[in-house]
């Protein structure tokens, strides 16, 4: 009785002791994956995923709080790559994009302010006082923060208008027998 | 020495851990839905089950069997086994990064694996040497790892098979690996003497 | 004959060989279509970035004119082809699947035809190469076997790349289709004329003109135009789709097949199509740009089936208005049934790029309801590349279409062999287009990312240096004033003094 009592604590002791000396020795710092995390991310800050900046919505996503799919301008893409680099599997041909949309400057309205300009993350919007502004296209992430800007709400977010370049061939849809099956 | 090679056959193919003995379901179900994350679960199911053979032959003969101590032998086995997977994490994670890259995910998942702890007291209920009992926990860990393998490479091709409502998913699973274990007892009469 | 045929064929372990529906079409004499009162003429009617316009709505405009200028390295000029005035630049349905708008200029035609002043070269072999090149680049000529990669970039780079051997695609493997058939027993001396230009701009030592066994006609005729020039050579190869693809008809006349990442051009020969070299021979003997183009009209539901001569930008509705419809067709191809492009209307204009025009009738498009995949491999023998069709579809089914691009996507030509010949009537080609475009797509947002990075790591560096160049201009007027106000003190102070 006394014997398996003693041993069985002194085995406990001698393991507990054991796993905390090699948490202390053998600590890794955390910020590793988060740093790379980050780097995957657009860096427009733009917060259309609702975190404080890219840097916000990486620590969400490390910390497992977000899904990968909350950065829009990322997309598909970024999905994949986050994946990867998580080691999780996620079905990207399931996953839907809501219709990316990019912001125009209505030119009957525009003022020529400049308020817009200075908040995009990514200089998409160029113009000059006094002159009417423009939104560069390829630039645009929709990100929507020049939206309550305009003091005049000239801008508006349009989708993004589909080309012959862009298109994609649709996946087949298989109805009749196939269809109960799958 | 060809006493050795029989013991890893025996253990790997006649009597393995999965699919005659019935041991460690959970991530033969669970982590066979891609080749890769098998690989990876077999390896550290390997890692993880020598090493707990070793351990536990120690404890074994070192403290339970001087002080007759039988009766913690289901206690102290889980306590030893999941420390030791723990402190291995820890080094693994610390010094290569790149295995734990690899292993690293599956290795908190199977410290107290029913397999690594049958193999463990298989071992000891067969009074193996610690060279034998080392090896039988390396075929055994060597079988967990092929069927592993073997169903997930099935369940990748059954991923993209059209299957009846009903069966998709784990009971099309379920069905694969009886028709796998079936397969597995044509090596029960496997003789060689 | 069909027995040597037969061994031929069994020598092409590859693609398929359907009911080519050839004749009667092919034995009918060539035909123009009468002028229609519009022309559609869009500006993308070639690989790369579409044409600029350089005329403009209300603009009087001569037959070959130019009217949109090639726009960057990879573009193609786009003139009129008739006499009249621009009536707009405005939109027509595009000849795509999508049935997407494309930007076209619009001319009205004055039923003059009536040609811009040309200069028809008087010894277009004494023109060097160069010269060539750029007046073929002019003549917005374009590959006419439907690829429509511009025709000048690709005779540029065989000359840079030293080819030894111009392979002229005389195959017409499509089923239905026989515009080069007919080219070839009308205008042999005129192709042949035009290979020996592309050999001069080339650097080209031999021309093979490779043609399919099922054309003796053709065949005759292009052995009396060769008779002359010892470098062109004429070849037989068999009746087999997809003959008219450049790798396999590189490989049957070379002998040689081609790795997965090169071009015929690496291995030294280049491909172009017979009617590209008529088109060349229009433009430097004759000094007509690529304006009008010769297409079959064919299909069921066609009243008088042949070949046409039919302006650029005419529309699928003039063409079928004047070869005459039997009821309303099933579908309306444009191109071969086989690659084609399926049409959603007849108001689409003819591209430099049109082949054919096909109106099928019900029961020739047959039954298409698929069902499952039985695993009979027909797919893997028909696939001219090697792939595993059945493999690649079931993963971009599951959705997994990077699995898809290992079992060698990116090596698919789409050409509807495995569709073809598969007895559960499975869309595969279909799956491979999509898993191409969408893998396409990804690529572009990936690229999109990456732009987007660059742009906000471009704004954080220029905030941090107007933010220094404010502070330090602050700093400076700082100084200034402060050395003012001593300079201020020090006056005031050797006033007092």
């Amino acid at each position: 009785m006394i014997v398996a009592i003693v041993s069985l604590t002194l085995l406990g002791l001698a393991l507990g002791f054991a796993l905390g000396f090699a948490a202390k020795r053998f600590a890794v710092a955390q910020d590793a994956g988060l740093a790379a995390i980050e780097a995957l991310m657009p860096g427009t800050n733009c917060g259309q995923c609702g975190y404080a900046g890219c840097a916000g919505a990486a620590a969400a996503i490390a910390r497992a709080e977000a899904p990968p799919t909350i950065c829009p301008p990322g997309g598909k893409a970024l999905v994949e790559a986050l994946a990867k680099r998580l080691g999780f599997s996620v079905d990207v041909a399931s996953l839907t994009e809501p219709d990316p949309k990019i912001a125009s400057v209505d030119e009957e309205i525009c003022i020529g302010c400049c308020r817009c300009l200075k908040v995009c993350p990514t200089d998409a919007i160029i113009g000059a006082p006094k002159q009417i502004h423009n939104v560069l296209r390829e630039a645009c992430t929709g990100c929507a923060q020049c939206l309550d800007r305009c003091p005049t709400e000239a801008i508006k977010m349009t989708p993004i208008p589909l080309t012959l370049q862009h298109w994609v061939w649709p996946k087949p849809v298989l109805n009749g027998t196939l269809g109960v099956m799958s | 020495m060809s006493e050795y090679a029989i013991l890893l056959v025996t253990t790997a193919l006649v009597n393995n851990v999965v699919l005659v003995k019935f041991l460690g379901l959970c991530p033969f179900m669970g982590v066979s839905k891609s080749l890769e994350g098998a690989l990876g679960m077999g390896l550290a199911t390997t890692f993880v089950i020598t090493l707990a053979s070793a351990a536990t032959w120690m404890l074994e003969h070192w403290l339970l069997a001087p002080f007759d101590l039988h009766f913690l032998r289901l206690l102290t086995f889980i306590l030893v086994i999941a420390a030791t997977v723990q402190f291995v994490e820890m080094v693994v994670k610390k010094s290569a990064p790149a295995l734990y890259q690899t292993l690293g995910i599956y290795l908190p998942l199977i410290t107290t694996n029913c397999a690594v702890l049958g193999v463990a007291l298989l071992n000891v209920m067969e009074k193996a040497t610690f060279t034998k009992s080392l090896v039988a926990g390396f075929g055994s860990a060597l079988g967990f790892t092929l069927v592993l393998l073997m169903f997930a490479g099935m369940r990748e091709r059954l991923a993209l098979a059209q299957i009846p409502a009903a069966f998709a998913g784990a009971p099309i699973g379920f069905v694969l690996a009886s028709l796998l274990s079936l397969a597995f007892m044509g090596f029960s009469g496997l003789n060689f003497r | 004959m069909r027995a040597r045929a037969f061994f031929a064929r069994d020598k092409v372990p590859w693609g398929v060989h359907p009911h080519d529906h050839k004749r009667p079409a092919a034995d009918v004499a060539t035909r123009t279509l009468p002028l229609p009162e519009r022309l559609y003429v869009p500006l993308q009617q070639h690989i790369g970035a579409p044409a600029r316009p350089v005329v403009m709505a209300g603009k009087k405009v001569y037959k070959g004119q130019l009217i949109a200028e090639a726009q960057g390295p990879t573009s193609a000029a786009v003139h009129a082809p008739t006499s009249g005035r621009v009536h707009a630049i405005g939109e027509i349905t595009a000849p795509h699947p999508s049935g997407l708008a494309m930007t076209a200029i619009i001319i009205e035609s004055d039923g003059e035809d009536e040609w811009i002043d040309s200069s028809p070269c008087r010894d277009p072999f004494a023109l060097p190469p160069e010269e060539i090149a750029t007046r073929i680049a002019a003549a917005g000529i374009v590959g006419l076997g439907g690829a429509t990669f511009p025709a000048a970039l690709k005779l540029a780079s065989a000359h840079k790349a030293k080819i030894h051997t111009l392979i002229l695609n005389g195959c017409e493997c499509e089923p239905y289709l026989s515009c080069d058939d007919r080219l070839m027993r009308d205008a042999a001396d005129e192709i042949v004329a035009g290979i020996r230009l592309m050999m001069r701009a080339t650097g080209a030592q031999q021309a093979l003109i490779g043609i399919e066994e099922n054309k003796p006609e053709a065949i005759a005729a292009m052995r009396a135009a060769t008779h002359h020039s010892p470098a062109v050579e004429v070849r037989v190869v068999p009746a087999r789709y997809p003959m008219g693809s450049e790798k396999h008809l590189f490989s049957m006349l070379m002998g040689r097949e081609i790795p997965a990442d090169c071009r015929t051009t690496d291995l030294g020969a280049l491909v172009h199509n017979v009617g590209t070299a008529h088109a060349v021979y229009q433009a430097i003997c004759a000094g007509h740009p690529l304006v009008e183009r010769l297409l079959t009209v064919h299909g069921a539901a066609v009243a008088h089936p042949g070949n046409l001569w039919v302006p650029i930008g005419a529309l699928v509705s003039d063409v079928f208005a004047f070869a005459g419809l039997l009821g309303e067709p099933a579908r309306l191809v444009m191109g071969g049934p086989m690659m084609g492009v399926q049409l959603p209307h007849m108001q689409v204009p003819v591209i430099k790029g049109t082949s054919g025009l096909l109106a099928l009738s019900a029961e020739e498009i047959g039954s298409t309801s698929p069902s499952s995949c039985i695993r009979c491999a027909s797919c893997v023998r028909a696939c001219p590349v090697g792939l595993l069709p059945l493999e690649m579809a079931a993963r971009i089914k599951a959705g997994k279409l990077t699995a898809a691009v290992d079992f060698g996507l990116k090596d698919c030509l789409a050409c509807g062999c495995c569709t073809f010949v598969c007895p559960a009537h499975i869309p595969l080609v279909h799956y491979f287009l999509h898993a191409k475009n969408e893998l396409a797509a990804r690529a572009r947002t990936e690229l999109r990312l990456e732009a987007t990075k660059r742009l906000a790591a471009a704004r954080k560096e220029r905030l941090e240096r107007e933010a220094k160049e404010k502070a330090e201009a602050a700093a400076r007027r700082k100084a200034e004033r402060m050395a003012q106000k001593a300079a201020l003190h020090r006056s005031s102070e050797e006033a007092t003094v």
